[in-house]
């Protein structure tokens, strides 16, 4: 195919969750010869930090559904009821669901999110900074992987203008 | 069973979206124009996709069996 299919896409969320969609489109994406520029903004940024560290938070997610990663069937398939009360204030609940998320994701064959980053990266995908929202942060270039560039709206407008697929995530 | 000499074997076994599709791409990369890739997946949605990828590639999908909870795909490098 001689016409470069392009697409572009928006990262606005850092969680773990929310770091899936942007880099399975992307990876695939150049697996089916196509150019890809993603650009990571507000919480989306921080995805792109050398050290990930995404996690859910099941209170601010009510259709998440809790179930266990390990035990027999009958016990997996449980829906835990468990109230916002408890989800929103016992220390700690946000890094056991995201344990659990990250058990059953391997469980279950799917690729973590630093892989199918690394594949994104190694694959030529395009990797923008909002440069606004790194400095409202106070986010610096350095505490980002190698090969991320910086922009603003109009760096991601110009190549979505020409993009045949947009996305905001 | 397709009689189609496959070239090279990928085992894309217990693997999920997207990796069966990445691994395959990775693979074909390594072969030659005319050589030809079997690759066995267990995720269903792998029928689907493969059709798309080979679509969207140029790659043609020889051919694609199941056999039991595995799906097996033949598929030739443009």
């Amino acid at each position: 195919m001689s016409d470069t299919k392009k697409m572009a896409l928006i990262a606005s969320r850092g969680t773990l969750d929310w770091a899936y969609p942007p880099f399975i489109l992307a990876s695939t994406a150049v697996a089916m010869d196509m150019e890809v520029q993603i650009f990571f903004t507000f919480y989306g940024l921080t995805l792109l930090k050398k050290k990930l560290d995404a996690k859910v938070a099941p209170h601010s997610n009510p259709s998440m559904p809790m179930k266990m990663p390990f035990g027999p069937k009958s016990f997996k398939n449980i829906e835990w009821p468990i109230p916002n009360l408890i989800s929103s204030n016992l220390p700690g609940f946000n890094d056991v669901a995201t344990t659990l998320m990250k058990k059953t994701f391997k469980s279950k064959g799917v690729a973590t999110v630093e892989q199918l980053r690394d594949i994104c990266v190694e694959s030529g995908v395009k990797l923008v900074g909002c440069q606004m929202t790194m400095d409202v942060f106070g986010f610096t270039k350095d505490e980002f992987i190698d090969g991320v560039e910086l922009g603003g709206a109009a760096t991601f407008l110009e190549f979505a203008a020409e993009a045949d697929i947009q996305l905001f995530v | 069973m397709s009689d189609v000499q496959a070239n090279m074997e990928l085992d894309c076994r217990g693997l999920n979206c997207p990796l069966p599709i990445l691994k395959t791409k990775k693979a074909i990369e390594t072969l030659n124009t005319g050589d030809v890739l079997k690759m066995i997946a267990t995720d269903p949605g792998s029928i689907n996709d493969m059709t798309a990828w080979t679509k969207r590639t140029g790659n043609e999908l020889i051919s694609h069996e199941e056999s039991g909870d595995e799906y097996i795909f033949f598929i030739r490098k443009k």
